[in-house]
């Protein structure tokens, strides 16, 4: 449907229809459902929202019998790092491989004007007839922090259908907190000679990523101390599971394929289910305080007694399910 | 130049302020070609026995960006806009039995520009004449394309290096030749004030001047800067735009002197060509637009320190679609009424001691040092390209927003709209020329003949030489003065016979492809005003209605790179608070339906002004339909009132042209259709489009 602002409700159906069928789309990896699931997922219209809740129960861990298997990769990065074309590199690589792509582009820039240009699509280079690629940019929403919940739900149904779920995000500090709530992977961009991720890293404001890519390897030394700088830092505090990987873009490329083994391999080494449930968890919460605020929190006990609540739910449940587990729990 | 030059006349000289000779006038073009080569030939004679003096060749969108005919960009492009030259066979066909050894030739042609003088170079030597003596001027301004026009092909770094090799070639062997035109014409039509216009076009020279400088010895600098023309605007505010000029003469010599060591007062000269502004032009009430052009021809030439080396004048109808021969005649008639009916040759500078227009030319260079700086800042004028285009789109934003509050008056446009029926446009073909549409099925089949009679084997061996200098330029840096001239193996292929699509791919393999920043995601926010206010108001309350941010795709299908108009669109829809995808120029009806399907968008905005939307935008909207997508189409553009019909026939909800000039008004129209559209999807009533 696409065009039409959204989709119409067919007479004799019950009210959760059609996020139940564009789910089952998606579980029977139909990719040509994930813009119907999008234009669901992002609306907040009370009969959409019921609707996309049918749609999360249909790709849920219990509705599947097992987690999403898609990778879900969050990319994140200052701005001018060369995230786009890093992207467009790996894109290539995956497709090559046979792997079906959905990246969610999220621009930060709506917060400040109310509206918001996207145009991130644009600089990644890729086939417009390749069904095996869904591209979908998303502004990032009007609170501060955190990704738009439709982003978070977003990546957990696409990974029922893709083999690869890309979250794309500009900044550095926030940026990869908000990613990790979500993604199975964790990606830092950087370019040579960015001494502020270094100091970042240091002082703790940037979470440890599970892999830092440095862009324009074609640069030379300035790369090459960029990389080593990353990798010192890496090991004094401790962290010896973070791969840093250079990159150039430029003919002939290097290192995306490196790239991809690095991210295949921090999956392999994953306990999926822990991050996924830990996911989402933190997306319920996080919807969950949006809805109904610090006033809602209270009436949970805080934040820590929200969190126990959540983990005596059933860990194959879905995210609008925990969120009514928690409603219900602050209604009582 | 001018302004600092001390007075130099004597009593004398006052008392007869006549030169002791009339001047020679400035070349006289037009700038011209269409449909086919052998067609615009036959154009071209004819305007050399109307009395103009040089030729002016427009090239088509394909042959300006790389492609041959039967290359899926170049649909509905063939032909439109110039003439499409695809091999050195099109190029003899087009100089047909005029002599280049004579002749004055200038060339609009930036990406490809190597490619094209070098079939300029071949189509010569077929007619016995050494490229020793051939005279004219390839634009080859690529940074200007990335700013305004969008008729590039390669990265920033591989467009340098062919035009510092262009130039170090034509400076040794084609010694007449301007190797470049730094251009400043395209940025007053992005909407460059002049101070911007002075800045960004000396940081751009200073950008290929500073390449070149890796490429050629230290003696023959002198030379190069010599050899650089400009392409300037001239608005209708004459008595500024001759001060720029002026400026610019002033900038232009301390910069040789400064920067480059350059000392022979003939190689510090300011030379420009002049191609007077279209952005002014009306679609209401044309036939204002040729006082509008006289004016501006004046800004140019009224001053003899600041005159124009040469001149093509706009038609009065470019703002309804392409002129005819007739409407450019008209054109060519006001510069020979200037040149040889008035006094302006017969006197040295009239402007010289004048107060008023030194204290104008002193305001200038201060803003233009300024501007210049904040380039230089940013790195230079490469890397400060989406600097300077997001400078230019708030520029354009703000034109745009004094012409829709009355604060600029526009006569017939905003202002004295009344108006009797023009005669003018009352013919059946509405005023202009239309291509004939099997022109391009006709190129198509030529093409692939000139493909199948030629000798493959000499053409491969052309361009894998051409790839292989290509790749050692690539690998050993942009600079490298020992690396090979890409000149060399271009009019090797040229001689071989490769194609402009061939030529064009095998550097693209070698250099990569290439988007430039579209400039809208660095335009500031607007300020608040009442109308923009309550168009908000209505955006966030569809948008409660919708569920999510009414989100609209504006694309440009084609080739045309003039996207100063989706750009304000785009621009004024996120103020409104939408959602706006806009991914920039020479987008395939694939992508955009693509797009259109994977985004979700309520409305789909298409604009065109190369008039290749007859067969593109039907072509579009079946891809969109095939993609599923549902949402309205809008067209803005060129678009004659006679292709109007049509285009709604074939499912486009509305069309705006130059007329519709409140940018607000026509957001405001997409919010309603939207909101309309939504109501037809809730009640279930049957499209209305499609």
């Amino acid at each position: 449907m696409s065009g039409a602002p959204r989709p119409t409700q067919p007479s004799g159906l019950d009210a959760h229809a059609i996020g139940a069928a564009i789910g089952s789309r998606l579980r029977a990896r139909d990719l040509s459902a994930a813009p119907d699931a999008l234009n669901l997922l992002e609306s907040t219209t009370l009969e959409d929202r019921e609707q996309g809740a049918a749609l999360l129960a249909a790709v849920s861990p219990a509705a599947l019998g097992s987690e999403a298997s898609g990778h879900i990769v969050g990319v994140t990065g200052p701005p001018g790092a060369g995230k786009s074309t890093l992207l467009s590199a790996l894109l290539h690589a995956w497709r090559d491989d046979g792997r079906t792509v959905a990246m969610l582009a999220v621009d930060p820039s709506s917060r400040r004007s109310g509206g918001s240009l996207l145009g991130d699509r644009a600089r990644i280079d890729f086939d417009p007839s390749d069904a095996g690629v869904f591209i979908r940019s998303t502004s990032a929403g009007e609170q501060l922090g955190g990704l738009a919940s439709a982003t978070r739900a977003a990546a957990q149904a696409l990974a029922a259908a893709f083999d690869v779920v890309v979250i794309e995000t500009v900044g550095v500090g926030q940026a990869e907190t908000d990613v990790a709530d979500v993604a199975d992977t964790v990606v830092v961009v950087v370019q040579p000679g960015s001494g502020d991720v270094l100091q970042f890293l240091k002082s703790g404001i940037m979470e440890i990523p599970d892999v830092l890519v440095v862009t324009k390897a074609d640069l030379g030394q300035v790369a090459v101390r960029t990389r080593r700088d990353l990798s010192a830092a890496l090991r004094s505090l401790g962290s010896r599971a973070t791969r840093v990987i250079a990159v150039s873009s430029l003919s002939p490329p290097q290192g995306v394929q490196e790239l991809v083994a690095a991210l295949e391999a921090h999956r392999v080494e994953l306990d999926l289910p822990e991050r996924r449930l830990h996911a989402r968890r933190a997306s319920a919460l996080a919807d969950y305080a949006r809805e109904h605020g610090e006033r809602g929190l209270s009436a949970l006990g805080g934040r820590r007694a929200a969190q126990a609540t959540l983990a005596k739910q059933d860990p194959g449940a879905d995210v609008p399910s925990l969120v009514s587990a928690l409603e219900r729990r602050a209604g009582g | 130049m001018g302004a600092t030059r001390p007075y130099n006349g004597c009593m004398d000289e006052i008392r007869n302020p006549r030169l002791p000779e009339r001047d020679r006038p400035w070349m006289m073009r037009t700038y011209a070609g269409h449909s086919t080569a052998k067609a615009s030939n036959e154009l071209y004679r004819r305007n050399l026995q109307k009395g103009q003096t040089g030729l002016s060749v427009a090239f088509d969108l394909p042959t300006q960006t790389g492609y041959d005919p039967d290359d899926e960009l170049a649909r509905g492009e063939v032909g439109k806009v110039g003439v499409p030259v695809s091999h050195r066979g099109d190029m003899a066909a087009l100089m047909d039995g005029i002599p280049l050894g004579e002749m004055n030739t200038s060339m609009t042609i930036n990406a490809t520009a190597a490619w094209l003088l070098a079939l300029y170079i071949v189509a010569a030597e077929e007619q016995g004449v050494s490229q020793e003596s051939l005279q004219g001027t390839t634009q080859n301004d690529i940074v200007k394309e990335f700013l305004a026009r969008g008729t590039y092909a390669f990265g920033p770094a591989p467009s340098l290096r062919l035009i510092a090799d262009m130039i170090a070639y034509t400076v040794e062997h084609v010694p007449k030749w301007n190797p470049i035109n730094i251009c400043s014409y395209h940025l007053q039509e992005a909407g460059a004030t002049p101070v911007q216009e002075i800045a960004y076009a000396m940081s751009n020279a200073i950008a290929v001047l500073d390449a070149v400088r890796e490429r050629v010895p230290a003696e023959r600098m002198g030379q190069v800067f010599g050899r650089i023309s400009f392409f300037v605007n001239a608005g209708v505010r004459f008595v500024e735009e001759h001060a720029k000029l002026r400026a610019m003469g002033i900038l232009w010599e301390e910069l040789g002197r400064e920067r480059y060591g350059v000392s022979d007062p003939k190689h510090l000269r300011f030379r420009y060509g002049v191609q007077v502004n279209s952005l002014g032009l009306t679609e209401a009430q044309p036939e204002n637009n040729v006082q509008r052009i006289v004016l501006e021809a004046l800004a140019v030439t009224l001053g003899r320190d600041a005159r124009a080396r040469a001149m093509q004048l706009p038609a009065w109808n470019e703002a309804l679609g392409l002129p005819r021969p007739w409407d450019q005649q008209w054109s060519l008639r006001i510069q020979q009424v200037l040149a040889y009916e008035t006094d302006i040759l017969e006197y040295p500078d009239i402007f010289e001691g004048s107060h008023v227009m030194e204290a104008l030319v002193t305001e200038l260079l201060e803003g233009a040092r300024a501007e210049m700086a904040v380039v230089a800042e940013h790195g230079g004028a490469v890397e400060a390209v989406p600097y300077m285009k997001g400078a230019l789109v708030d520029a354009h934003r703000e034109r745009i927003q004094r012409i829709e509050s009355g604060e600029q008056t526009v006569v017939g446009q905003n202002r004295f709209t009344e108006t009797e029926d023009s005669p003018l446009t009352a013919d059946g073909d509405g005023g202009i020329l239309v291509v004939d549409p099997a022109v391009e099925a006709e190129q198509i089949d030529a093409v692939r003949r000139w493909r199948s009679e030629r000798d493959q084997a000499a053409v491969d061996t052309a361009l894998g030489e051409l790839a292989r200098v290509a790749t050692l330029a690539s690998a050993s840096g942009e600079a490298a003065a020992d690396a090979e001239n890409l000149m060399i193996p271009t009019i090797a292929a040229a001689r071989a016979g490769a194609t402009t699509g061939e030529w064009a791919r095998t550097l693209r393999e070698v250099f990569g492809s290439y988007r430039a920043p579209t400039g809208v995601g660095e335009a500031a926010p607007a300020s608040a005003d009442a109308e923009l206010g309550e168009l908000r108001d209505r955006v966030a309350a569809l948008g409660e209605q919708l569920g999510r941010r009414p989100k609209i795709l504006v694309g440009k299908p084609g080739l045309d790179g003039h996207s100063n108009g989706a750009e304000q669109i785009a621009v004024r829809a996120r103020d409104a608070g939408m959602d706006v995808v806009y991914e920039g120029i020479r987008l395939t009806p694939a992508q955009i339906a693509a797009s259109a399907r994977q985004e979700g968008v309520h409305v789909i905005g298409l604009s065109i002004l190369s008039g290749s939307h007859r067969e593109l935008i039907p072509a579009v909207i079946d891809a969109l339909r095939d993609a599923g997508v549902s949402a309205p189409v809008i067209v803005g553009g060129i678009i004659p009132d006679q292709d109007v019909a049509p285009l709604k026939e074939a499912g486009v909800a509305a069309v705006y042209t130059p007329k519709d000039f409140d940018i607000t008004e026509i957001v405001s129209d997409i919010v309603e259709l939207i909101a309309a559209e939504a109501e037809r999807s809730r009640s279930g009533a049957p499209a209305t489009v499609a």
